[in-house]
């Protein structure tokens, strides 16, 4: 009995030194050799890719932002403001429950399975809100038109980018709430417009953060 | 170009990158097992465990040596979160309430990663790199280390002696995993994934205010978790998150990581067992399933006739625009057909069929290619199960690879295959019957029942993916799904090494006209038929119940 006690000690003490050194080499050096170089060779994206417009950060390229008007009085969502590109709905994201110190942003899906009732309403009022902002005097803007990546909400709730499709659809309510022609607001698409990577990864996008702060530019030169 | 088109070119740019690995990757690891030769750090290593690394063990020296090592990891990751209101380096964070911590530091250690908390809202730095990603680390290490203990079983002869435990564990962690995850950690940087160790600060944004974001080593810590097939995400929204997975580009490559150990590791069987045609033969099989399933999951995926989808025009919920469906569908099975359950995209909000796909992939036990090392242990057991059916059939003592399949070894893995099932639908009956656990449900109907039957078959297979609308942070699930990591991780591996063992003791059979060809395509289908039979039979009720009951409902 006391042989098979000091026998397991024995075997626990080797497990927990050979976990102590494996920590010091994969949880210690390793993660400090791969920031150390991370930093000096990469030292923007290391540190989350900002951008900036004006000469302040606006936010990161990689990050999705939401383009509303301030709250008004009594109302719990805001208001889009139209005269920027709008990203994808984002009804996954959460606000931190812990820790509530910190004002931090829970990224996330809705989880919502295909036939949830939830779902179903939030697509078919999301793609109402984008005929109802898209249509403008002499452009009227179908259901059938709008795509997917518009009315559904991204995994991380955070997604940086919307389809070229979603990007086109805006052109004709940007150009009329900027005071711009549509073929400059149809070039700055055009000139934002990514497509997949060696022809064939992923999906064509729009990054709407860096086409937001070109048309800021634009708005800006034409007055 | 459409967007289908583009899905199959990144499927076949896929298996292009991995044949190319293949040979040497399988090769090397071959060597690493095998060499006789110790590096400087090794010798230190072993200096500091105090072990010999040249003792050879038998099984249950073996088994002890892996339980020994991981109820230390258990009891470790468990403490380390209790204090981490008190750890510098923690952001502040507070430390975490006994049965979350319990559940997370069982599913670490069990390579599973499933997550009942919020990455960005409760694990500080010391936490995520000294304790998560440490784990990473060293369960993929582990899981690999019985792997080869087995394949040793079948390797050799007139010996009960299956290597050295201490010895494959670090080999595999120092020779393997560190340097794989080095480049491909800084490959991630270059692409954008973030690697600093700032506190949370605030950023601001186009229209004026703040957001505030996390700082973290996120790429040394996605590059293992893709490698060692763990999944567990610094992020709540996993490689969903443009920190973790930021471009087209890092996606396909973060699919490559988490396939490429496992499918090499045949490799390294055939050369070990002294035919690269046998591991061939098991290579097939998994690639067959694997293409197989993700040719599946594109169809039903891009054909989306589904209730919102449907209105919607696009299965884009949940999935990120620079994907899109054809590169989440192709992630998507990966992860579940590993054990990684790192997600690019949530499988809750995939079509009915989809979302079964998911699940279908865990339960086959995760073998094609399976986790690192769980899944080539995983597939030998399912041969080892056809060659007896095979010998039913023509009343021959079956054998493999030289072995014979005598009653004691088909006892072995006979309870190896039922364990998880067990686990899955024991768990899952009792969840759906006690009054309180259903109340985590986020969706209703078919799909709320799947979202448990996923949690437990995620937990007992150690994928860690989840249909992530159940709320799994309640003392319930994070006990129970706890225990099913545990027992689902580690018993089978008690049958595994004594099948080791017991192989190891034979004395070889010479081929003859009536041996059962086990490297030739015939094999191959005969294999892949097994698994999909016996794995069907177990769970037809319970995926008629959830999601085949939803898929035909629309």
């Amino acid at each position: 009995m006391n042989n098979s006690v000091s026998n397991t000690a024995r075997l626990l003490g080797a497990g927990l030194r050979a976990l102590l050194l494996l920590t010091l080499v994969t949880g210690v050096i390793y993660p400090l050799v791969v920031t150390g170089i991370a930093q000096g060779l990469f030292n923007n994206k290391a540190n989350g890719s900002e951008i900036k417009s004006e000469g302040k950060v606006v936010g990161s390229s990689l990050i999705g932002q939401s383009y509303n008007l301030p709250l008004k009085k009594g109302q719990e969502t805001p208001d889009a403001d139209l005269r920027w590109f709008q990203g994808r709905p984002a009804n996954g994201l959460g606000a931190n429950s812990v820790n509530t110190r910190y004002k931090l942003i829970l990224s996330g899906a809705t989880n919502l399975s295909a036939d949830n009732k939830d779902l179903i309403q939030q697509v078919k009022d999301a793609q109402a809100a984008v005929v109802k902002d898209n249509s403008v005097p002499g452009y009227t803007v179908k259901v059938s038109q709008v795509p997917a990546d518009a009315v559904t909400s991204s995994g991380s709730g955070l997604d940086p980018d919307i389809s070229p499709a979603y990007a086109e659809l805006q052109v004709h309510r940007i150009a009329e709430k900027n005071g711009l022609s549509l073929a400059q607001v149809d070039k700055l698409v055009k000139n934002h417009t990514e497509g997949r990577t060696l022809g064939f990864m992923g999906e064509p996008r729009v990054n709407v953060l860096e086409i937001n702060i070109s048309l800021k530019d634009l708005v800006a030169k034409g007055n | 170009m459409g967007p289908v088109l583009a899905g199959v070119l990144q499927l076949l740019a896929l298996m292009g990158a991995l044949a190319l690995a293949y040979i040497p990757l399988g090769n090397y690891m071959a060597r690493v097992y095998t060499s006789d030769k110790h590096l400087r750090v090794e010798k230190w290593i072993y200096k500091g465990i105090g072990a010999n690394p040249d003792t050879e063990m038998r099984w249950p020296a073996y088994l002890r040596g892996v339980l020994g090592f991981s109820v230390v990891g258990v009891l470790f990751l468990y403490l380390l979160q209790r204090i981490q209101g008190v750890l510098p380096g923690s952001l502040g964070f507070s430390s975490i309430e006994p049965a979350q911590a319990f559940n997370t530091a069982a599913s670490f250690v069990s390579n599973t990663n499933w997550q009942s908390y919020y990455g960005e809202q409760a694990m500080g730095h010391v936490v995520q790199t000294a304790g998560l990603a440490v784990q990473n680390f060293v369960s993929a290490a582990v899981g690999i280390a019985v792997a080869v203990a087995l394949v040793r079983g079948f390797a050799r002869s007139r010996t009960g002696e299956l290597g050295n435990f201490w010895s494959d564990l670090v080999r595999g962690t120092v020779r393997i995993l560190l340097p794989l995850a080095f480049v491909t950690a800084i490959v991630l940087v270059a692409c954008g994934a973030i690697q600093n160790f700032s506190g949370i600060h605030e950023v601001g944004q186009f229209m004026g205010g703040q957001q505030q974001w996390n700082g973290g080593a996120v790429a040394s810590q996605e590059a293992i978790k893709e490698l060692g097939t763990n999944g567990g995400g610094y992020f709540n929204a996993n490689s969903a998150h443009p920190f973790e997975n930021p471009t087209p580009f890092t996606n396909l490559f973060e699919i490559f990581l988490l396939l490429v150990i496992p499918f090499a590791l045949t490799r390294t069987f055939g050369v070990m067992v002294g035919s690269v045609k046998q591991g061939y033969a098991i290579l097939a099989t998994m690639a067959t399933i694997w293409v197989g399933f993700v040719a599946l999951m594109m169809w039903t995926e891009f054909a989306h006739h589904e209730g919102a989808l449907q209105i919607a025009g696009g299965a884009l919920e949940g999935k990120e625009t620079r994907f899109g469906v054809g590169a989440s569908s192709i992630f998507a099975v990966s992860t579940t057909l590993t054990s990684t359950g790192a997600v690019d995209s949530f499988h809750s909000s995939f079509t009915g069929f989809g979302g079964g796909i998911t699940i279908l992939g865990m339960q086959l036990g995760e073998i094609a290619p399976g986790g690192t090392g769980s899944g080539l242990y995983g597939i030998l057991i399912m041969a080892i199960i056809a060659v007896f059916i095979a010998g039913l059939m023509v009343g021959r003592t079956p054998e493999y690879l030289g072995k014979k399949i005598g009653s004691r070894e088909i006892k072995l893995a006979a309870v190896y295959i039922l364990i998880t099932p067990a686990l899955v639908l024991v768990f899952t009956a009792i969840s759906m019957a006690l009054p309180t656990p259903p109340d985590s449900m986020l969706n209703s109907g078919a799909h709320g029942f799947s979202e448990v039957l996923y949690a437990f078959t995620s937990a007992a297979n150690n994928n860690g993916s989840a249909f992530a609308g159940l709320n799994a942070n309640t003392d319930w699930y994070n006990t129970m799904l706890g225990l099913a990591m545990l027992l689902g991780r580690f018993l089978p591996m008690v049958f595994v090494l004594a099948l080791a063992g017991s192989l190891g003791q034979q004395k070889p059979i010479p081929v003859t006209a009536g041996t059962l060809r086990t490297e030739k395509p015939l094999f191959t289908g005969l294999l892949v038929g097994a698994i999909l039979i016996i794995v069907g039979l177990t769970y037809f009720p319970a995926l008629a119940l959830g999601p085949l009951a939803e898929g035909l409902a629309s």
